[in-house]
Formats: structure tokens, C-alpha cells, sequence
């Protein structure tokens, strides 16, 4: 079952929206507001359980009397604003940002992203064979999960995640700055050396898979790993006594990796290493 | 919060540079040796926390006395001040001055910008790096400005320990700057700030009036010349009194936004949340600037006064005055200044004896541009890797510590002191409707007089080259430093006001008016230009992130070539920068690309 918790009434405001009358309640972004219009927005460090950091900017939007674009994913609505969602300046910035990203990092597990680029003919190879990437080496040092930085795009969530967010462990920051900026451990150790507790909840937000179950990056690389053959099943944890819920990705009778629900109230999609990584006993068959 | 931390350990020395600024650790949970008590009692905690803006000094600590920061000193500074390795290491990676790799006792800062590009950086480099080889134990590194522009090219050495030594050399010829690395206790002394006025001692002067004429050390000296007579002015009036004046002056913000310094602090004072601080921007890095540093040297106690006053009128009792890293000689003359004023009661619980309390405490930068950006310079105080924070909401409701704070720089800071002495009609009266009162401009470049000059607004371009005595062959102006603007040497009729150069399609920037005559080659200089955006660029946002990057890349592939061959390239550049200026969070981003895109406007570079 899951409880919808209900807050205290809100009162509603009114804004344009792309030409059109919108009535959101108080505290609402421009995102919320456009979802709930049914307009399709492009988002990728925007995190549900997050709160927005705004630092990709393919969500820009135009509001009237503002000098430059704002982040729809972070700024609120105002009664009287006037939002465009869909001008040529705002889909230009989409598309040099989507740019910008495809052709530096690793973009290929990235949900979505294939179908943004078609829809704003960005093209990310005009950069030039000789653009820099990051071409970052895959960090493999612990068995539970592997960080692919050369596919990150910065979006601090994992670092918020692990923060004050959620974790409190405060393993991982970003470290360095401009285009040499990365996620890192204290003195880029391993994983292994660091504060990490193997809570799993950075990848459970991390938008680009560049932090992955190793058992993920592991099929991956041999070839075998197939979403569309995966099955999904939510049950609860059976450690202890919490109630956290799992969402069990199964492939070929094999539990591949473990997700959680991120509108359950209890976990907000957040688990511990036990929940998130001991599953192994359940498929122990001899 | 359950920290982390690793088993490497302090050297004698690395603790000692921690203890001198923390004080010695308390209990085991601070990184001293265990004792019985340890066992049974916790303390640090909370407490510790509340001091993680010192994170900052800490490293500054550690940097000063032993050249670089190991993990073992990272590891026991975080546990002094339980702040997360990882973050810590996140912020001391932030700033170019520190290094977390091993590196020799002394660094060579030479400048490679602007200014000093075109007075001869590169062969300087050059010739020091072939005298200082591998094992010199110099540390050669290529800085972006230094602010002495006026005596291009500079360098300077900092060479680590207890305490550390610098020496400036400017202009720098090689074996000046390698004397300078070597020993820089016995360097020749700098030559005084009134050096770079080159207007010192003249008439009618009511910003750099007192450069040149008083003793920067003497408070004496100081209150003679008409130190303390604003403050006093301010008492009289009361806050709501001096925001009233500083209203009616006109006077605007001389860091290049031009916001009503009036309204700031209006806004800041009606804050019912407590308590409010003061913030005095003085992390002049914008290449060409140096008119920060010849005020703070040639008269730190009239910042030290303004900042009082503006402390009053907001109701703040805190002011934080943030200094760039590379500028030793004014952080050595405000410690002074500051102390001075203390002891005679001009700061601390009762300033002037009027029931008003106010101190003010130094925070040192570390060499990052972005730092200069008001909430980034927020977040440096605090600890932080120096991002920009998004606004909303603004500073003047949740600055520093998330409390409601006016930041001005230090020239709009020291405006406030005649307006006070000679009222705000009179104030008023002095340059154009829009642009009241005085202005000062760093001239540096192809001109016989490089340095800061001080003019009414409205005077021309020309007026100020003039008065500097431009050289011949003037090919280009870049205006407002390297976020600003190039503009063309038959445009020099642009009146020197924010709207004129609004109109003109320029901007005044900070105040930069830089020099090219036709040896210096453009594209060159542009790709300098962009080199330094990328090199600053926090790296938080993807359009300045990647889009610094690309630009540079364009530039770089047609720095040879003009015309049909270069179209592609711009029609590039033209895109990303759109991107940039309209999606980036902050104004580095969002201006990154104006001086590169004015040099194809305005100078048809590559035509
Ligand atoms: S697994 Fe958990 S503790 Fe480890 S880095 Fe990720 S969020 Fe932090
Ligand atoms: S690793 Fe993933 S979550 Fe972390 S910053 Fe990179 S893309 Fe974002
Ligand atoms: S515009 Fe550049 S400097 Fe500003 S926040 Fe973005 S990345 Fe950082
Ligand atoms: S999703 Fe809004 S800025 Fe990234
Ligand atoms: S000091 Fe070198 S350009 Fe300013």
C-alpha cells in the first residue's frame, strides 16, 4: 500500500504558461507546472528527491522581463509571471547544451537523451574530431559498484545524495574545478579507503549510469545485459524491521540489480548496503 | 553526520601551522593523543562545526608554512574542524593557489595576461623557467593577472614557511624575478601604492586624495588628513540618515553591475532576520583591475572607516572583508590598519563611543576569479568550494550564513566617504545624470602613464588616454577588462559613463581600460582571453563548463586564419556563446564571450 501523505492546503497562484492561463499551488516550479500542462521539458539534473541544483540547464525556459533564461527545474512560479517553454532562444540553449554534454562525456546510457537530441537536431560532432572529452577510466575497486566518470555530467546529485541530503556520509564532492572538475573521494583514493558505506544511493539518483551495480557493468561489458528481458517486482526488505521497499530487476531467473521506490514515503528510494546489495542469498540455490 | 576519516597522519610542522590558527586540540575527538577523559566524554561536535568558514584559514595555514597541503595536514584540519575529507578536498582543489601535491618550498607567479602578454610575458617566462630548471627548488607557474598591471610584466614569489615571505617584481626583467624567488625576504622593496597614482597629490582628487600624501601605517596621519570625519558625519545622522544621503548621492555600484548602492543597503536594514553582515568585495581579479589594490595600499584605513559606515547603516556588527590571495602587501598594511583602529576604539564593542559595536575580520582568497562573484564569494567564506549560489534569493535576504547581507567592493565602499563629508546634493552634482560622482580607471597597455586615474563620470575615453599619454599606433581599447569589451582606437568619443557605454554598445566593466597598439597580435590576445574564462570557470554549469572549452578550441583552430576560412568557426563561436550568456548561472558565463565576440565586431578580427 502506498500512503499518499497530505500536506497542509495550499493556495493556488496564477501564471501564463506558453500563452495559456496556469494555476499551480504556492511553492510550485516552473517544472512542476509545466508537467502538470502535459508539456514535455527536457530535465537531467533534476532529481525527484533532490532538491534542484540546476546546473545542466536543458530545462531553460524564457520568462518575460528576465535578461537571461531560468532553469524551470529550480525556479518557482510567480502570479503574473509569463513563461515561454518553447521559443527559438530557449530551445537554441537546449540544443548547444545537449551539445555541449554529448560531446564530452559518454551519453549512451543515458535515458532519453537519444531522443532529445533527434528533436533538437543538436549535433554533437561539429565540435570537431579533436574536442576535448573527459575520457575517464572506468574506477572498478570494490565489488558492489563501479563509477564510469567518463560518463558523468556533473550533476551533483550523487554528491547531495551522500550529503546533507540523504546519506549523511559525505563520502564523495566534486573536487577540482571547470572542465577538470570531478567526483571524487578525499585524495581521489578508492572507494575503498573513503567514508563510503555502500548505501547505493547515489546510484539510485545518478541520471547518466555512470555509477552502476557491478553486476550492471559487468553484463554490460560481457554483452549480456538486456533491459527489455528484465522483469520488475517491488516486495519488502527482509533484514530488519523498517519496511523498506526493493524493486528486484530480474533477468534470466538472476537478480541484477535493486532499486527502491522513490515515492515511498519511508525511503524516498533511499536503502542501506543490506537492501541494496545483499541479495545474494536469495539466489544462493545449493 | 558520522565522519571518516583516514589513518594519515600530521607532520610536526603541518599540526603546528593548524594549532597556531585553531589553538591546540582539546580531546582525542580533535586529533590529540587520547586521554581517560576522551573515554567518557565527547565534545567537538556542534561546536566544531559552527567553525567550518575556517576551513579556509586552514588551508591557508597549512599552504603558508609548508608549500602544498598533504592529506595527512587535509586530515587533521578536518577533524579540527569536523569538516568531511572529501568536501575539504573538494575545496582545496577549488583554488589555484593551493596545491595537494608535493611541490617545491617556493612559487613563482608569473603573470601571462593581458597587460603583461603585451610588455613581454612570454619571453620573460621563458628566460626564468631556462635559469630555474628542474631542481632550483622554484616552482614556475603561469598566473593569470597579478593587478599590477601598471608595471607589466609582473611577478611574484611566495616561498612557504615560518613566516611565509613574498616579493613582488614588476615590471619583472628575468633575473629580478629569479632573485626574488631565491630570497624573497631580501628583495628590493615594492615601489609605494602613490607610484601607480600617477594624478598623486593633485588638486581636487576625492577618491585617491589622500595616496601618496599619507603614511598607509599611521592612523595619525590618517585622522589629519580627514580620517574619521564621515564616521562621525554617519553618527549624526543615523542609519536611516546615511541611507537617506547614500540614496540621494545617485551613487551606483562601482563593480560593474551598477545597482543603487542605496537601495542595497535599504533592503538590507528593513531584514527582520538577524543578524545582518557586511561583505567588502575586495577580490579584485578581473584582468586589468588594480584600482582595489592602490586604495588598500595607499589608504586602508578609509576602507576600514566605509566599511564602519556601512555596517551602521544596515545594522550589521560583522563585516568580513575578502581580499585576494596574491595581494600580500595590502593584506600586510588592513591587518595593521585594522589592529590600530582597534586599539584606539574605532572598532570593537563601542566604536567612536557610541553604543555601536563593529569589527571586522580579513579573509584571505586563494586565486579563483570566480570568488569575486558575490555568492561564490559567499560560499568561499563559508567553507565552500567557491560555486555561485542561483538566485533567488538575493543576498540582501539570504547572504552569508544564509543571512540577510550587503556586499559592495572596496571603490564603492570608499564613494560613501565624501558623500558623507560633503553631502549628497553636492555628490549628486558631480558627473552625469546617471552616473554620479567620481570614477577611477586602471590604464594599462600602450600608454607613458599606466595606473589608476580618477576622473568625474562623463569624461570620454579620450580624456583618459590623454591624461595617460596613449602611444602610437593605438589599434584597440578593451574596456571593462576581460569581460568587457574591445572598442576600435577612432571610437575614443565614447563618454565613460554606464550609459554612454550602454549605448555605445559597450560597458564600463570595472573600470579597465587597456591598451593595444597595432604590435600586439589579436588573435593572440583572444585566445588568452579565453584561455582565462576556461581556466575559471567553477565548472557547475554545463554551458560555461564545456562552452569555455569549446570556444578556446575554435580560437585556437583559427588563430592563423581569417575570412572564409575562419566563417565556420565563428558561426561556433557565435552559437556557444549565445548558449553561454543566456543558460550560464552565473556572469562569468554569461560574459565569458563578449570581449572575443567585440574583437569580431567591432575590430574585424580575423577579416
Ligand atoms: S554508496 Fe552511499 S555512502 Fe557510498 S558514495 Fe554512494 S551514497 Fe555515499
Ligand atoms: S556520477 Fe552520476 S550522479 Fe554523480 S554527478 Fe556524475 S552523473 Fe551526476
Ligand atoms: S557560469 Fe561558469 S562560473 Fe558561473 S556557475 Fe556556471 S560554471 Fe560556474
Ligand atoms: S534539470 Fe533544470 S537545470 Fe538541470
Ligand atoms: S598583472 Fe599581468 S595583466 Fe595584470
Amino acid at each position: 500500500m502506498t500512503v499518499t501523505p497530505l500536506g497542509i492546503p495550499r493556495r493556488m497562484l496564477e501564471f501564463t504558461l506558453d500563452g495559456e492561463e496556469a494555476r499551480v499551488p504556492e511553492g510550485s516550479t516552473i517544472l512542476d507546472a509545466c508537467r502538470a500542462a502535459g508539456k514535455d521539458v527536457p530535465t537531467l539534473c533534476e532529481g525527484d528527491t533532490l532538491r534542484p541544483k540546476n546546473a545542466c540547464r536543458v530545462c531553460v525556459v524564457e520568462v518575460e522581463g528576465a535578461r537571461t533564461l531560468v532553469p524551470a527545474c529550480s525556479r518557482k512560479a510567480e502570479p503574473g509571471m509569463e513563461v515561454r517553454t518553447d521559443t527559438e532562444r530557449a530551445r537554441h540553449s537546449r540544443k548547444v547544451v545537449l551539445e555541449l554534454l554529448a560531446s564530452s562525456v559518454d551519453l549512451s546510457t543515458t535515458p532519453k537523451v537519444a531522443g532529445w537530441l533527434k528533436e533538437y537536431e543538436a549535433k554533437p560532432d561539429r565540435f570537431g574530431p579533436d574536442a576535448a572529452r573527459l575520457n575517464e577510466e572506468p574506477k572498478v575497486d570494490n565489488d558492489l559498484y563501479v563509477r564510469d566518470y567518463d560518463k558523468c555530467i556533473l550533476c551533483y546529485k550523487c554528491v547531495d545524495a551522500c550529503g546533507d541530503q540523504w546519506q549523511n556520509s559525505f563520502a564523495i564532492s566534486v573536487a577540482g574545478r571547470g572542465f577538470d572538475a570531478r567526483i571524487a573521494v578525499e585524495h581521489d583514493a578508492p572507494l575503498t579507503d573513503s567514508a563510503c558505506v555502500y548505501c547505493g544511493n547515489c546510484i539510485e539518483v545518478c541520471p547518466t549510469g555512470a555509477l552502476s551495480f557491478k553486476s550492471e557493468f559487468d553484463m554490460r561489458a560481457a554483452g549480456t545485459w538486456d533491459e527489455s528481458a528484465q522483469t520488475e517486482t517491488t516486495t519488502v526488505c527482509a533484514y530488519c524491521g523498517v519496511g523498506c521497499n526493493l524493486t528486484l530487476h530480474v533477468q534470466d531467473n538472476e537478480i541484477v540489480k535493486v532499486t527502491s521506490p522513490h515515492d515511498n514515503p519511508v525511503t524516498h528510494g533511499n536503502l542501506c548496503i543490506k537492501g541494496r546489495f545483499g541479495y545474494q542469498h536469495v539466489q544462493n540455490r545449493d | 553526520m558520522d565522519l571518516h576519516f583516514g589513518d594519515s597522519k600530521p607532520t610536526d610542522e603541518e599540526r603546528a601551522a593548524v594549532d597556531a590558527l585553531l589553538g591546540p586540540p582539546e580531546s582525542s575527538w580533535e586529533g590529540a593523543d587520547r586521554s581517560d577523559a576522551d573515554l567518557r566524554w565527547a565534545r567537538g561536535g556542534r561546536e566544531a562545526r559552527d567553525r567550518r568558514d575556517l576551513l579556509l584559514p586552514g588551508l591557508h595555514a597549512v599552504n603558508d608554512r609548508i608549500g602544498w597541503i598533504s592529506e595527512g595536514a587535509l586530515d587533521y584540519l578536518c577533524r579540527r574542524l569536523t569538516v568531511p575529507p572529501a568536501e575539504a578536498y573538494g575545496v582545496a582543489t577549488f583554488y589555484a593557489m593551493f596545491s595537494v601535491k608535493p611541490r617545491p618550498a617556493t612559487v613563482l607567479h608569473v603573470c601571462t595576461d593581458l597587460a603583461c602578454a603585451a610588455a613581454g610575458a612570454p619571453e620573460l617566462c621563458a628566460g626564468i623557467e631556462t635559469r630555474l630548471g628542474l631542481g632550483s627548488g622554484v616552482s614556475v607557474e603561469r598566473s593569470p593577472c597579478l593587478g599590477l598591471c601598471e608595471r607589466a610584466p609582473a611577478a611574484l614569489a611566495i616561498k612557504a614557511g615560518d613566516p611565509v615571505r613574498t616579493a613582488v617584481s614588476a615590471p619583472a626583467t628575468v633575473e629580478e624575478a629569479v632573485l626574488a624567488a631565491g630570497s624573497p625576504g631580501s628583495a628590493p622593496e615594492e615601489p609605494p601604492a602613490a607610484l601607480a597614482v600617477p594624478q598623486a597629490g593633485q588638486d581636487g582628487l576625492m577618491l585617491l586624495h589622500r595616496v601618496g600624501v599619507v603614511d598607509p601605517s599611521s592612523l595619525d596621519d590618517y585622522r589629519a588628513h580627514g580620517g574619521y570625519t564621515a564616521l562621525r558625519r554617519a553618527f549624526e545622522l543615523g542609519p536611516a540618515g546615511v541611507i537617506r544621503e547614500v540614496t540621494d548621492s545617485g551613487l551606483v555600484g562601482r563593480g560593474g553591475a551598477a545597482f543603487p548602492t542605496g537601495r542595497k543597503w535599504q533592503a538590507t536594514a528593513s531584514q527582520p532576520d538577524r543578524p545582518h553582515y557586511l561583505v567588502c568585495n575586495a577580490d579584485e581579479s578581473e584582468p586589468g583591475t588594480f584600482k582595489d589594490r592602490v586604495l588598500m595600499e595607499g589608504d586602508p584605513y578609509a576602507l576600514i572607516e566605509a566599511m564602519t559606515i556601512a555596517g551602521y547603516a544596515t545594522g550589521a556588527h560583522r563585516g568580513y572583508l575578502y581580499l585576494r590571495g596574491e595581494y600580500p602587501r595590502a593584506l600586510h598594511l588592513l591587518e595593521h590598519a585594522i589592529g590600530q583602529a582597534r586599539a584606539r576604539g574605532l572598532l570593537g564593542d563601542d566604536v567612536l563611543g557610541q553604543g555601536y559595536a563593529f569589527d571586522i575580520e580579513i579573509r584571505r582568497g586563494a586565486g579563483a576569479y570566480i570568488c569575486g562573484e558575490e555568492t561564490a564569494l559567499f560560499n568561499s567564506i563559508e567553507g565552500y568550494r567557491g560555486e555561485p549560489r542561483s538566485k533567488p534569493p538575493f543576498p540582501v535576504e539570504k547572504g552569508l550564513f544564509g543571512k540577510p547581507t550587503v556586499e559592495n567592493n572596496v571603490e564603492t565602499l570608499v564613494n560613501v566617504l565624501p558623500i558623507l563629508t560633503m553631502g549628497a546634493p553636492a555628490y549628486a552634482a558631480i558627473g552625469t545624470g546617471r552616473s554620479t560622482g567620481p570614477k577611477l580607471f586602471c590604464v594599462s597597455g600602450s600608454v607613458m602613464r599606466p595606473g589608476v586615474y580618477e576622473v568625474p563620470f562623463g569624461a570620454t575615453l579620450g580624456d583618459v588616454l590623454t591624461l595617460a599619454g596613449v602611444r602610437e599606433g593605438l589599434r584597440a581599447v578593451l574596456l571593462g577588462g576581460a569581460a568587457g569589451g574591445f572598442v576600435r582606437a577612432d571610437e575614443l568619443d565614447v563618454p565613460l559613463t554606464f550609459e554612454g557605454t550602454r549605448e555605445a554598445g559597450t560597458t564600463l566593466g570595472s573600470g579597465v581600460v587597456m591598451a593595444f597598439d597595432d604590435s600586439v597580435p589579436l588573435p593572440r590576445l583572444l585566445l588568452r582571453i579565453a584561455e582565462f574564462f576556461r581556466d575559471e570557470s567553477c565548472g557547475q554549469c554545463v554551458p560555461c563548463r564545456v562552452g569555455t572549452v569549446r570556444q578556446e578550441e575554435a580560437l585556437h583552430r583559427i588563430v592563423e586564419r581569417t575570412g572564409a576560412d575562419a566563417a565556420g568557426d565563428i558561426a561556433l563561436l557565435r552559437e556557444v556563446g549565445r548558449a553561454m550568456r543566456d543558460a550560464s548561472i552565473c556572469g562569468l558565463g554569461q560574459t565569458a564571450w563578449n570581449a572575443v565576440e567585440s574583437a569580431i565586431d567591432r575590430l574585424g578580427a580575423y577579416e
